[in-house]
């Protein structure tokens, strides 16, 4: 039997069968448990767009709440060849890679400041990028060399990150959102380019945020140069600070 | 006790004795100095409670008066007394005509000391009876429903609203946790006052008021009843109010509070001499009242390397430890924390996890050790996750920790969902049940890697407790010893509440509730 070819413009999940639409899913509904919890949690699921839908797993969560795993065929679809996403274009240097490109077309320090703002306490993702030690085995910015790298830390207002970037005369600002509750980090985000536009810097800066739930796309809709999510080390981002600030003339 | 882990006695010992000298040299500091939220402290326990019109807390309202009119040096609980005598009104109703404008505290004429003393030592003495009931109270139903086994299965709400929180934290109590944290809203620790009344609206969190400690009580009371084992709540004595929130916890016998001699100075920018002052009074509470402390060594892990800088994480619990032992606090009562939080990358990882752990226990025997799950390695993916927590869970049975405080499978992602909670109870009840005393079959070889691993973090601990006890411990602490944060001894918040004691300065709790009849 030939082995069906996957059709490009019609993708939907891969169970152990090409296009067997199979997809598992987990999640509670207020209601105690029981056959009519099931049931509902199955209707649901087949309102979803998932046929044949099977629950497999549900757990009393104590409260009348019901838990559930449900498996179900998609009968959705996507055409992959149509999608397009913006990227952050740009060729990701070394450490040592970015350390020679500064020297070379920068020729003095780069400063960089940054801080994970508003209500958040959540320092990993700025620390990750910025401090010495880095993370899994990537160097922070404070140990490159030429650049100066200022970690403000945690639930900074945006404010006093302005305020502080003013006073260095920072090229670049990081800021990292992690733990955000109730989209918290969409107006605390925007807040910040207003500042910057209000106080004419938006345009002498390099504004860059990064966060497990933040997009390069959003970033760019929020008004930012870029955004970084998961995975990202110090040198993605130092890579694109450095080339955006020689491409926009800010040396 | 035998040691599985061989470790050398003469050195614990040593690096003990630097911790305890490093805490005599600070003691004489904070014996010198009170600051503004230990005497609002003295007021709330004299019985003052409530706000203004303008919603300030008359214990601000109480000590700000006394702060204008330069009477700080010599304790609140002289001025309250001074006014008790002079006016034969009650502290309530003295703080009440304050905040009218009807009394100026430090303006009355001033009765002799030996008459003030006696006023105030009779209405605290009642109150701290108030306090010894509470804990009456709570043994009483340790008694007769009883508790969990250890480790004390923990976990968090953090709603935002007092009201959600029961609801989640009743689903957790149902579901098996032994200890309910309602996680503080953010920046709270920066308040130099608590808010007041019960609270809906917070961000990642609850506001830490007496009235949100008391729904939570008797929420978790009721559920106790109904599954038959005491449910413990768990609040932040962190930040500019910290012997504020022993107090107030002590009155509503709330049974763990997060309560570190350096997490404020390290990682909310909080004033040195403020916190370890403001530390002492508030663990000598938090002692009288049977409240386990819950220390915050964790948290330089999630700055610092865990493989590099686990030594800081054991001299750190050295220092805890003696701070404690100052404040009155028995060890049974010291929950000394660290965390699981070595890059999951890295071969044998788990061992020298495992390393630590059975360290912490074997020096620290007597401890309900406080240990955290995996936190900095954690990523969006759950399945994942939920294996890192496993091997958290099973080093904690394997290690006889005390109070685990369970990892989420989402823990990067967002503030855990009712879900969430019970599927992390469901993975550690299972590890803990299926591999109950594994660490009563199982013997280390000796010098391998587990045994060496611990002999170098405790060899590396000895010798940074000996640094500091020659540095002292606000100049290492400026250095950037722990955690990797430098702090500055006359930076941060909260600098401006310290002052020095007058020699009539009177604070007649310390001496009812440190060492006092329990």
């Amino acid at each position: 039997m030939a082995l069906e070819k996957v059709d490009l413009t019609r993708v939907k999940p891969y169970g152990d069968t090409l296009n067997d639409g199979m997809m598992q899913l987990s999640f509670t509904l207020p209601i105690p448990y029981g056959d009519e919890a099931d049931e509902a949690a199955r209707r649901l699921a087949r309102k979803m767009g998932l046929e044949e839908p099977s629950v497999v797993h549900s757990h009393d969560l104590g409260v009348g709440y019901t838990f559930f795993v449900v498996y179900g065929k998609c009968q959705h679809t996507v055409n992959y060849e149509e999608i397009e996403v913006p990227k952050v274009d740009v060729e990701i240097m070394s450490k040592y890679e970015v350390e020679d490109f500064i020297k070379e077309n920068i020729k003095r320090d780069v400063v960089i400041v940054g801080a994970c703002t508003g209500t958040d306490a959540h320092t990993v993702g700025i620390d990750a990028i910025m401090n010495m030690k880095g993370y899994d085995g990537h160097y922070g910015l404070e140990r490159y060399k030429m650049v100066e790298a200022y970690n403000l830390g945690s639930q900074v207002p945006n404010e006093e990150l302005v305020a502080k970037a003013i006073e260095l005369n920072a090229d670049a600002i990081l800021v990292s959102q992690v733990v955000t509750q109730k989209d918290v980090h969409i107006p605390n985000l925007t807040e910040l380019t207003e500042l910057l536009e209000a106080e004419g810097m938006r345009d002498k800066i390099v504004l860059v945020c990064g966060g497990p739930r933040i997009s390069h796309e959003l970033a760019k809709e929020l008004g930012y140069d870029a955004g970084f999510g998961s995975g990202s080390f110090a040198n993605n981002v130092a890579s694109f600070i450095v080339k955006e600030i020689v491409e926009r003339k800010l040396v | 006790m035998n040691s599985k882990l061989n470790l050398d006695v003469n050195k614990i010992n040593s690096a003990r004795n630097a911790a305890k000298n490093i805490a005599e040299d600070v003691q004489d500091f904070i014996d010198r100095h009170t600051t503004s939220t230990i005497e609002r402290t003295v007021v709330r326990l004299l019985g003052v409670d409530g706000v203004d019109e303008i919603e300030k807390p008359l214990p601000n309202v109480v000590v700000d008066n006394i702060m204008e009119g330069g009477g700080l040096p010599l304790g609140a609980a002289y001025w309250l007394g001074n006014a008790i005598v002079q006016t034969g009104n009650t502290p309530q109703e003295i703080a009440e005509k304050i905040s009218r404008g009807e009394l100026d505290i430090t303006k009355l004429s001033v009765a002799n000391d030996d008459e003030i003393r006696d006023e105030v030592y009779k209405i605290a003495r009642e109150n701290v009876e108030k306090i010894a009931k509470k804990r009456d109270e709570r043994e009483s139903y340790l008694n007769t429903i009883g508790e969990g086994r250890k480790p004390y299965l923990y976990v968090i709400v953090a709603t935002g609203n007092i009201y959600e929180d029961i609801i989640q934290a009743k689903a957790a109590a149902r579901q098996g946790a032994d200890v309910i944290a309602v996680i503080r809203t953010t920046a709270q620790s920066l308040l130099d006052y608590v808010p007041y009344g019960p609270t809906t609206e917070g961000f990642g969190g609850t506001y830490a008021t007496q009235e949100n400690f008391r729904l939570m009580r008797e929420a978790l009371d009721e559920v106790g009843e109904e599954v038959g084992k005491y449910i413990r709540v768990c609040n932040y004595c962190s930040g500019l109010c910290m012997p504020e929130i022993a107090a107030m916890g002590a009155l509503e016998r709330l049974d763990v509070m997060l309560n570190d001699a350096l997490y404020g100075i390290l990682f909310r920018d909080i004033n040195m001499q403020r916190t370890i002052v403001d530390q002492y009074f508030s663990r000598i509470i938090n002692g009288f009242a049977g409240i386990i402390i819950n220390t915050g060594e964790d948290n330089y892990l999630t700055t610092a390397d865990a493989v590099e800088e686990a030594h800081t994480v054991l001299a750190s619990q050295f220092i805890n430890e003696q701070f404690a032992k100052k404040a009155g606090l028995p060890e049974e009562q010291m929950g000394l924390g660290h965390a699981f939080e070595m890059n999951p990358n890295i071969e044998n990882g788990f061992l020298w996890e495992l390393a630590q752990a059975q360290m912490a226990r074997e020096i620290f025997p007597k401890a309900p050790l406080k240990y955290m799950p995996p936190t900095k390695f954690m990523t969006g993916d759950i399945f994942k996750g939920h294996l890192q927590d496993a091997l958290f869970n099973l080093i904690s049975i394997w290690t006889n920790q005390g109070i685990q405080l369970l990892g989420m499978p989402t823990e990067a992602i967002h503030t855990p969902h009712l879900q969430d909670r019970m599927l992390s109870i469901e993975n550690a009840k299972y590890i803990f049940n299926n591999a109950r005393n594994i660490g009563d079959e199982i013997e280390f070889k000796k010098d391998g890697i587990i045994q060496s691993r611990a002999k170098e973090v405790l060899e590396n601990a000895e010798k940074l407790l000996k640094d500091i006890e020659q540095e002292g411990l606000f100049s290492t602490i400026e250095k950037g010893q722990f955690g990797g944060v430098k702090r500055p001894r006359d930076g941060g918040k909260g600098l401006d509440g310290v002052t020095i004691k007058d020699e009539k300065y009177y604070n007649p709790f310390i001496q009812l509730m440190l060492g006092g009849e329990k």
